[in-house]
């Protein structure tokens, strides 16, 4: 073979070899988690191994739209992953367990289906908590049975002029969390003596109580949290008319209810909070039930392997601002 | 103007009569076009971030519609790389003569198929599914791929580039529109090829490789079917062929007659059109109807794009001719005045093809960093921001293409139309009309 042949063969083979060969190289050696919206198999892998202190380096990336990451019951800011771009997050788990990730944008109808898990293994010197009993376990409350109030206020009651009619009565009773988290609002409404007090002054005197069993702190992170999830469903006024509620509604009509054997299986409009007959029927209990099971079937998601048990409760006393008109702007 | 012959000059001649020169260019489009496949199919499946994308369908496709083919005609056939692996195989060889005895079966292309009639089929095929194409990259990768076999499997079969002169789905309007460049390749003198023995420029020699292109230079005429690959250049021992800067649209002052390159010509004008109603246009349900191929909305938005090409622009460009009738045949007239639609198409596709990249073009720079969406920086661009440039001047610049592109056609006709033997106005009147629609799609 003549040199000019030979020199030809051997650019071309350099030259394939670089432009394939060494793409392929590195390819094979970057692991990506790809996030898809979930009709699209959502993440992938979905299920990550991990050890007990040791950082553990994940690589992110997005197939289509914007998605978020985080990882429930654990301190962490939420990080956007974008189209084609990689994100690096590196997390260190202190304790072994199954931790849920899940997306942080309201990347599509099935949005809150995003989810994966990261199994950590290993022991840490602290011994294991055994997880509390939710309250409405506790209490046997059927989470799924109507709960509607037979008495509703005429008007938004105000925590305010509640607070100025609270200092003739005796409510140190209902002022304890226990009895707080236990009752539904009309429960305490029945409960206040009738005494001299209107109606609507009892139900000032119950949107008082039930803002002194949270803090401006505690109803500013149930408001953040509440944005961040539960307003693409719901609403951001909590009147149940987020953006994908009229999709949850017609995906519940074309799918749900055509499956065998599910006919109850039925996708729901999302609750309306602004519903007084609903909420005032609603003990925190109830709504912290809801929240840490969700829905079965209805759409609701499970956010149990997600929030803290103080990131529900904050949560379930932001839904009641839906109803009492609070001291202060809630921030 | 007269002709300036370019391989006058010796740096000029030594560049192309020396192989190595565009053969290192060849492989590395190879390697370009190598890797976009590989980007196509592992690379992210998020267009805007994929080299497959953004490099061909964006920074390729740019530079062909804007630069190459308006100046250069066929200047990117004479550096694609999509016929080299085929066109090797078939002589067992890269750079060495090829052997006497034929490696491969080397049939000859069928006669009836030896127009741009397959061409039209393939570009129209690309064309209907071109949204979801060039949004895609993994179809991008096999598309580019298929094209890579598909010339490869022609080549074991056929002689000579068989792929790029009857198949290629953008060989062919390149070929159309190449008769608008200002650069040819001729022979200097015809007495000269009629003597010469064994016409080496076509039957190759120890030099070079017989015209893969399958045409005699001596017989060149038009730019259409000369793919500028220099062989001749190499391979001629009288010296006789040049490459020339001539005046643009030198060959539409004698027009061919052809009806698959009068098609070409209303596929490609139409294609624009549509292009620019479905993809830049604010018709929502339409840009769905392309993209959800396979289903009816797609085959209505299908049959209605084949229905304007094949029946709709025809049928006015003949009702707008017939009514002049002469001796010329009706065929003639209509194949021979569709010459105008030359340039006027062309300038279509730059004022189309303006609107997009430089919507995109910034695209490249963060692509260039990281071309498979693997978080790769290599040139530290990689977060570069997208955003439109030369916005201001768009608008003014895709004006002047189209009003340039009728006052271009309008000369064109003129001279189709003494050759036709008929009046101009008709054909004026038509360009006219379509560059208002082209306008009031695009501005």
């Amino acid at each position: 073979m003549k040199r000019s042949e030979l020199l030809s063969r051997v650019l071309i083979t350099v030259a394939i070899l670089g432009a394939v060969g060494m793409p392929l190289f590195f390819w094979m050696g970057t692991p990506l988690i790809h996030a898809q919206i979930a009709e699209d198999g959502g993440w992938s892998p979905d299920i990550i191994q991990a050890e007990v202190g040791q950082p553990l380096h994940l690589r992110l990336t997005s197939d289509d739209v914007i998605h978020g990451f985080a990882v429930g019951q654990m301190e962490m800011d939420a990080v956007d992953v974008e189209p084609g771009k990689v994100k690096d997050v590196t997390l260190t788990f202190d304790k072994p367990g199954i931790y849920t990730f899940f997306c942080t944008r309201w990347c599509g109808l099935n949005h809150w289906r995003m989810r994966g898990t990261i199994e950590v293994n290993g022991s840490n010197a602290d011994a294991e908590p055994v997880p509390a009993i939710p309250l409405y376990v506790t209490l046997n409350l059927d989470i799924d049975a109507p709960h509607e109030s037979s008495v509703t206020p005429s008007s938004q009651p105000s925590a305010a002029r509640g607070q100025q009619l609270a200092g003739d009565l005796s409510i140190t009773p209902f002022t304890d969390p226990g009895f707080y988290r236990a009752n539904a609002p009309y429960q305490l409404f029945e409960a206040l003596a009738p005494g001299n007090l209107s109606d609507p002054e009892r139900w000032d005197v119950v949107g008082f109580i039930w803002q002194s069993n949270t803090t401006p702190e505690a109803l500013a992170n149930g408001k953040r949290l509440y944005a961040q999830n539960c307003a693409a469903c719901h609403g951001e006024n909590g009147a149940g008319d987020g953006v994908f509620a009229d999709d949850l509604a017609r995906a519940g009509e074309s799918s749900m209810q055509n499956m065998t054997g599910a006919s109850g299986m039925t996708m729901k409009t999302p609750v309306d909070f602004t519903d007084p007959r609903q909420m005032l029927g609603a003990s925190p209990a109830l709504l912290q039930g809801k929240i840490l099971r969700g829905g079965m079937g209805t759409g609701m998601p499970m956010w149990g392997s997600i929030f803290t048990e103080e990131q529900i409760w904050d949560l379930v006393a932001y839904l009641y601002s839906f109803q009492f008109e609070y001291q202060g702007e809630v921030q | 103007m007269a002709r300036v012959e370019l391989t006058r000059f010796p740096l000029i001649k030594s560049a192309v009569k020396n192989r190595w020169p565009q053969l290192a260019v060849l492989i590395l489009m190879l390697a370009g076009y190598l890797f976009a496949i590989l980007a196509g199919l592992i690379g992210t499946p998020v267009g805007s971030h994929n080299f497959s994308i953004v490099f061909v369908w964006i920074a390729w496709w740019a530079t062909l519609i804007l630069v190459a083919v308006p100046f250069f005609g066929r200047g990117w056939c004479a550096v694609c790389p999509i016929p080299l692996p085929g066109e090797w195989l078939q002589r067992g060889a890269i750079v060495a003569p090829p052997d006497k005895k034929p490696k491969w079966l080397s049939l000859r292309w069928p006669r009836g198929l030896r127009n741009i009639w397959l061409q039209n089929i393939s570009f129209l095929l690309l064309a209907l599914f071109s949204s979801v194409l060039l949004t895609t990259p993994n179809i991008t990768g096999i598309v580019l791929a298929g094209m890579l076999f598909a010339a490869i499997g022609l080549s074991t079969v056929f002689e000579r580039r068989s792929f790029c002169r009857y198949l290629c789905p953008v060989g062919g309007f390149i070929g159309l529109y190449s008769q608008t460049a200002p650069i040819e390749l001729r022979i200097k003198d015809k007495q000269v090829c009629v003597k010469c023995e064994g016409k080496p420029c076509y039957n190759g020699s120890a030099d070079g490789y017989g015209c893969p292109w399958d045409v005699f230079p001596g017989g060149l005429a038009k730019n259409s079917y000369c793919g500028l690959c220099m062989e001749c250049i190499r391979t001629c021992p009288h010296d006789n062929i040049a490459i020339n800067l001539r005046p643009f649209s030198a060959d539409l002052a004698k027009p061919s007659a052809r009806m698959d390159e009068a098609f070409k010509a209303f596929i490609m004008l139409g294609s624009a059109m549509v292009y620019a109603g479905v993809l830049l246009g604010p018709w929502g349900a339409m840009k769905d109807a392309a993209y959800s191929v396979g289903t009816g909305a797609w085959f209505v938005y299908a049959a209605v794009f084949l229905a304007i090409i094949f029946v709709i622009m025809p049928s006015l460009f003949a009702l707008c001719i017939s009514r002049f009738e002469n001796l010329t045949s009706f065929k003639k007239r209509f194949a021979t005045l569709s010459t105008a639609l030359i340039p006027l198409g062309l300038m279509f596709w730059v004022a189309f093809s303006l609107s997009f990249v430089l919507t995109n073009a910034t695209y490249i720079f963060a692509t260039l960093s990281d071309p498979l969406g693997l978080g790769w920086n290599l040139f530290r661009t990689a977060e570069a921001a997208w955003q439109p440039m030369l916005t201001s001047v768009l608008a003014p610049g895709q004006t002047l293409a189209l009003v340039g592109g009728l006052i271009w056609s309008a000369r064109t006709a003129q001279k189709a139309a003494n050759e036709a033997k008929t009046p101009s106005i008709p054909v004026l009147v038509y360009c006219f009309i379509a560059t208002l629609v082209m306008l009031w799609l695009l501005v």
